[in-house]
């Protein structure tokens, strides 16, 4: 016999005799806040910078400037960025862009200084920016190993309240990558240090209107 | 389960050594009083935690009543998607499978993911045998592989260190693995943070082939989802070549949308936090993004046993967000490598005797490493009834009389340390009745389900002190 033979074999005769169980009640809220587009961005912000996050807004015509600083401030001399990331985001700045490409390196991506990505959609109950691969965010790769990451999210549009809002707005065939504030460990002591093998850096764009 | 560690003496004689070492008694003290605290605060941001805790205890039980239907739709959702699944009954079979898919890449090394699945079955010990080696990429588990340590907690293994320790294990031993410390290391947590990032990038950069375990399998889409704070396991997840995840059957869920539950329980339940930093999931492999090859171990290694065990099996519920170690007082003093298990603490309790069997010494005793206290029910999300389960083991260790002997010794002598641990319990005691005045009445928090509850009024003075007066 197989060893799958074997397993289901052994799981079929443990639950032989166990009742049918019951239909799973979905009895929890699908939202914990208000039904205002506006309550929930200030939500968002709040709680990305509760976790660490510099958080920025501006309006689509702020934009080209306010990466061109946050880039200029970094010192970033190099900015990587997805194919897709509409080219406006990056006509102010002064950093060399480096396209995302399948043939670079891991060495090669870890010598950039920046990364800048859209994404896919945003959560304010947790402070969380949901990346799914599109065009405008690029392999996960890149908003990994390079130090510091603008990520812009659009708003109102790719905001939701609640991590039940955001999963039937997310293709599980695409790999996801769910980011709350900066890389960070409680490891020591459970002292919150910002900042391990992930970007130390996470700087969110609230991009309205 | 082959986790048992070697010459492990029972839970009484294990914890008997732990309570009386005070640097492991004050670093646990910190910790879990710290976590807990937090905890609470995070819980009682959700309104409807008692309808998601619900929800997945539901979710679980539907899992496991019908887990052949759902192993075998996720298999056919991972081979779909691109994936190869194996399947393996015990710890043998599953590094043998690990090992052989390894050695298929000609590679010698691997970077992990901090897994406890690939713990319990001593992986890196069956690949360094097969000359494979495991570097560990968890800061934590980081700590316990360079101080050639055991994990003592499930979420933060290196619980029973402080940071003065830390700084001497990476000073001694980081440049026999790799890069060395850098010079003048002090005990700042950042500092340490950022040698071990210094010492790991180099690992991660050359990595051809990532091990991995899973917090959940999604059935109906095959996704696989990886839940973690420092970025290690995006690494491991998207830079190698290979990725091979060892997950145990009963992390099985049906549907995506269940994963609303649990991205909302666990969380808040491990560490406290609305969200972990980064979550990761994959779906087979992706063209142009991530790993080339998928492989998925599906580990049954005594899971189908436990699922037997009609009051045992809610134990198989656990999403090991380790929430009931950091209230249990048991495990507060005793520490984490007093259980003899990857899995320490109430949950462990009961989890270890059940995957292992209850044939060592070690196994019939952990059904009394408990005060029966309740506290490790309260705080589960998935509402595992631990006290009842482990009245339930104490019962199978009992009547294992006969042939076992020295069984029944080692569990009446559990029994007895938790029972008749005078000096703990008489000193919590008095010092409870003394700041009685203090105490508050009800639970922290504004959520419906503390409000409804009031904590049991303290008596004024202690019943040893009552009797000690009245009838001695």
């Amino acid at each position: 016999m197989s060893s799958r033979d074997l397993i289901l074999a052994r799981v079929r005769a443990a639950v032989a005799d166990a009742p049918e169980a019951a239909e799973v009640s979905r009895d929890y809220l699908t939202s914990h806040t208000a039904d205002d587009p506006a309550a929930v961005l200030d939500l968002l912000h709040e709680n990305l910078a509760d976790y660490r996050a510099l958080v920025h807004r501006t309006r689509p015509a702020g934009l080209p400037a306010l990466i061109a600083r946050l880039l200029a401030q970094r010192g970033a001399t190099q900015v990587l960025a997805p194919m897709g990331l509409p080219a406006p985001w990056l006509a102010r700045a002064a950093a060399t862009r480096i396209d995302d490409r399948e043939t670079s390196t891991a060495q090669e991506l870890d010598a950039v200084d920046s990364v800048v990505t859209g994404c896919a959609v945003a959560i304010a109950e947790t402070g969380t920016i949901v990346l799914d691969g599109g065009a405008d965010q690029g392999r996960r790769r890149i908003t990994l190993v390079p130090d510091h990451h603008i990520c812009v999210v659009r708003a109102p549009d790719q905001v939701v309240a609640s991590v039940p809002q955001a999963l039937p707005r997310l293709d599980p065939a695409r790999p996801l990558t769910w980011i709350s504030g900066p890389s960070a460990t409680s490891d020591i002591e459970l002292d919150r240090v910002e900042g391990v093998h992930g970007p130390r850096t996470l700087e969110v764009v609230l991009l309205e209107g | 389960m082959s986790g048992t560690y070697l010459g492990m003496p029972s839970f009484p004689e294990a914890a008997g050594k732990a309570v009386r070492d005070e640097t492991l008694r004050g670093n646990l003290r910190h910790a879990t009083h710290t976590i807990r605290d937090k905890r609470a605060k995070a819980v009682s941001e959700l309104v409807d935690w008692p309808g998601l805790r619900e929800a997945g205890k539901q979710i679980k039980d539907r899992t496991l009543r019908h887990l052949d239907d759902y192993l075998v739709q996720l298999e056919k959702s991972v081979t779909a998607a691109g994936g190869t699944v194996h399947w393996a009954a015990d710890a043998d079979e599953a590094n043998r499978i690990v090992a052989e898919l390894v050695k298929a890449t000609g590679e010698r090394e691997v970077v992990k993911v901090k897994s406890m699945a690939t713990q319990e079955i001593g992986l890196n010990e069956a690949l360094e045998a097969e000359g494979i080696t495991a570097y560990e990429t968890d800061l934590a588990e980081l700590i316990v592989q360079l101080g050639e340590d055991r994990p003592s907690h499930i979420l933060v293994p290196a619980i029973h260190r402080n940071r003065g320790e830390i700084r001497e294990i990476f000073a001694r031993t980081m440049s026999e693995w790799g890069r060395p410390a850098p010079e003048g290391l002090t005990d700042a947590p950042a500092e340490l943070a950022e040698a071990a990032r210094l010492h790991l990038r180099e690992k991660f950069l050359r990595a051809k082939v990532g091990i991995s375990g899973a917090n959940f399998m999604v059935a109906e889409t095959g996704t696989l989802v990886v839940v973690e704070s420092e970025g290690n396991g995006r690494m491991c997840l998207t830079l190698p070549e290979t990725l091979i995840s060892v997950v145990g059957i009963e992390k099985t869920v049906p549907t995506w949308q269940d994963l609303e539950v649990f991205l909302q329980t666990l969380p808040r339940s491990s560490t406290a936090e609305r969200m972990n930093p980064y979550t990761s999931t994959w779906t087979g492999t992706t063209e142009a993004d991530g790993p080339k090859n998928f492989h998925l171990v599906l580990l049954d290694n005594g899971r189908t046993a436990t699922l037997a065990d009609e009051v045992g099996r809610q134990a198989l519920r656990c999403i090991r967000c380790s929430a009931c170690l950091n209230v249990c007082p048991v495990y507060e003093r005793a520490g984490g490598h007093a259980y003899g298990s990857v899995y320490p603490g109430p949950i462990g309790a009961i989890l270890s005797p059940q995957l292992r069997g209850m044939e060592s010494e070690i196994d019939a005793s952990l059904p009394y490493a408990s005060s029966l206290c309740g506290a490790c029910y309260d705080v589960c999300p998935v509402a595992i009834d631990i006290p009842e389960v482990l009245v339930h083991l104490r019962e199978r260790a009992a009547g294992r009389g006969g042939r076992g002997h020295r069984l029944e010794k080692a569990a009446m002598k559990a029994a007895g340390w938790v029972l008749n641990h005078p000096a703990v319990l008489a000193a919590g005691e008095k010092v409870a009745s003394k700041t009685r005045g203090l105490h508050p009445k009800r639970l922290p928090g504004a959520s419906a389900w503390t409000d409804s509850r009031d904590l049991p009024e303290l008596p004024p003075e202690p019943f040893r002190d009552w009797w000690k007066k009245n009838r001695t």
